[in-house]
Parts: C-alpha cells; structure tokens; sequence
C-alpha cells in the first residue's frame, strides 16, 4: 500500500500547519489532543504546561475536556479529537451539548484513517457529516474547515466565541510527527499539568 | 441473613460529608428511587448525565486535576463496559475515579461472588484483579464505608468501588 498522497490529499490542509496556526492563536486554554494530534501538539507546542494528553482510552478525549471544562468554568478549553476517537465515544456529543460548556471548543481533525492503527478507513470515511452530528445532538455552533486560510480566517473567532463549538478540521497528517511516548504517557507530565492549572 | 437495608439518605449525607460535589450518572434501577431521583433535587450535588459510563469515568478522573471531587453513579453492567477507561485513567494513570455501581438482581444478604447471576459474581474478582478496592453497601450501618473509601481514593490517586447491594 502507498502512503503517497493522491492528488486530493496534496492540496488537503496538513495537521501539522494547522496546529501551528492554532499556537499561534493560544494563550492559557486547556488543550486535549489525542494520539497523533498529541503526538502532533507536543512537537509544535511543547511547552504548553496546560495540555492534558488523553491517551491510553480511545474516545475519551471529549469526556475528559467536558470535565475540565465544568470543573473550571473560568478556563477555555480546547479539545484536539480524532475521528475514530469521536465514533468509539459519539454519545459524548449529546452529553456535552446537555451541559452546554460555554468554555469547549471541539475540534475533530477527520482525516479519515485510523492513523496510529495502520492507516484503516474510519467506517463511513466518505458520507460521515461529524459537523451535522454535532449540529444535531445540540452544540451551539458548527463548521466544517478544509483550507488552511479558511482556519487561519477563523480560529480567533472559534476561540472567543461561547461554546460549545465544533469543528471538523478535514485534513492530512503531514510529515509523521515525532513519538514522545515517555513524556505524553509519564506521570510526570500529568502533574506538571495539575500544577499548572491550580497555580495562584 | 439480611439486616436492615441501608437508605438512600444515608449514603447522600455520607457523599456529601466526603466532599463530593458532582454526581455523574447513567441511570440505574438499583439506585433509581433511591439515590438518583433525590440527587435530582438534592442542592448539595450538580449531577451531569452522560450516556456511557465510560464518558463518566474521563469526567471523573479530568475533574480530579481540579481538585472537584466527583462520584460515578452507574450499575454494575456500566462498570464492566468501562474497565478500559477505568483502566487506564484510574489504574495506570493513577487517578481518583469513585465508582457507585448498583448489583442488580443480587441477592440481599447473598455475597456478591455467590449471587445467581453472572455478571454480579465477577465484579469483586474483576475488582480484586484491578486492584480496586470496594465494599458492598447493603445493610443500615455500612454507609460508613462510604467517607473514608473516597477521602482514600483521592489520597491514594486510585479507584474505588462502592457496590449497592440490594435495590433502594
């Protein structure tokens, strides 16, 4: 099997640039990636003391920002979901939009593929609408991103609007990013994390 | 033998005497009447309903980083269906996940690994393998079980299990 892109996915927007854009954009939210995304964010971001890295359970990601966000109301939140996370946990949508956070924005980067599990096709790759999903179950807002200048356009906004807000971001991965399984799984990192949250 | 059943009132002081102060719950006929309709009601908690049990255990575990207290509020079946959040977030990540988990259909005054049913035979051992400790809530008296299980958990940074052993 190629890993060569076609000429769809050329012009498709790259995790890692928009990710760089989202840095750029980021101050003291909370931010929840997961897996590659993780991967991804600790790479462009790693300084970042305010990230929870929701690995170990996939489709958590969500759940555990929806905690964050009701337990500090005071503190944006910003979750990097995948697309097979989001379908192990889709139920989580109605339960966000239930509680209406207005500190969440749900990012899900819908690249299609079980990315860390061998590249497989999500189930419905081509018809699923995550946008429509999220419409649906009750957030407040939704869009659908694929274009780099479109994210760049937005995501000011998206970070300052009240939430719950989801975003299907339609990309690709990009360049692999490095694996830092010490750090994103070490205990040492959790705690650095609750430090930084409960300071002052 | 079966004593006095253990009410409802009882266990929510005890909850909210450990500092408990989000409920998360997916409804369950063991506790229904007893536990999650007075939570409705009940000033002291916020209740969030969530429509998996493993979404309640993520919740748990992320509310814990902000030093908020949280209780999971489940049937037995819900705790089976979340071993890999529990898992991972309270077993390897170490993190303080309070478990109420209803037995339905267990026999009052039967041990849990002696019930007729199946699946209330295999939570203690589950639990056991996990590490977990619980205790069987089924009898006036055993609410004392219930502060010091949680101050624990959260000392601890690691799940517990409080099993409700008869319907209330």
């Amino acid at each position: 099997m190629s890993n060569a892109p076609s000429n769809a996915q050329s012009s498709a927007m790259r995790r890692d640039l928009c990710f760089k854009i989202l840095a750029r954009h980021i101050r003291d939210q909370i931010i929840v990636p997961v897996y590659q995304a993780a991967q991804e964010w600790h790479g462009i971001s790693p300084d970042h003391a305010l990230t929870y890295y929701s690995i170990g359970a996939m489709g958590q990601a969500s759940s555990c920002a929806l905690g964050l966000a009701l337990a500090r109301p005071d503190k944006g939140v910003v979750v990097l979901d995948g697309d097979g996370s989001l379908l192990m946990n889709l139920g989580t949508l109605v339960t966000i939009a239930n509680q209406k956070p207005a500190n969440l924005l749900h990012f899900v980067c819908q690249n299609g593929e079980y990315e860390a599990n061998g590249g497989h096709p999500i189930p419905g790759r081509d018809q699923v609408d995550f946008a429509a999903l999220a419409r649906a179950a009750g957030y407040r807002r939704t869009d659908t991103i694929a274009t780099l200048d479109d994210f760049e356009a937005k995501i000011a906004g998206l970070l300052a609007e009240p939430g719950p807000v989801f975003v299907a971001l339609k990309l690709v991965a990009g360049p692999p990013p490095s694996q830092d399984y010490a750090f994103i799984h070490g205990a040492p990192t959790r705690a650095a994390f609750k430090a930084a949250l409960n300071k002052g | 033998m079966s004593g006095a059943p253990i009410t409802g009132a009882a266990i929510l002081d005890q909850i909210a005497a450990s500092g408990i102060e989000f409920i998360v719950s997916v409804p369950d006929i063991t506790t229904s009447a007893g536990l999650l309709w007075p939570i409705v009601e009940d000033k002291r908690f916020r209740l969030i309903r969530v429509c998996k049990e493993d979404e309640g255990v993520s919740i748990c575990a992320a509310m814990s980083m902000c030093d908020k207290r949280a209780l999971l509020l489940i049937q037995y079946t819900g705790l089976l269906d979340s071993i890999n959040a529990l898992r991972s977030a309270g077993c390897e990540y170490k993190m303080p996940v309070c478990v109420m988990a209803g037995l339905l259909a267990k026999e009052p005054g039967v041990p849990p690994t002696q019930s007729r049913s199946f699946g209330v035979r295999i939570v203690e051992p589950i639990l056991d393998t996990m590490q977990i400790p619980h205790a069987l809530m089924e009898d006036a008296g055993d609410e004392r079980h219930i502060r010091p299980a949680i101050d624990a958990a959260y000392a601890r940074s690691y799940p517990t299990a409080l099993l409700i052993g008869r319907q209330m």
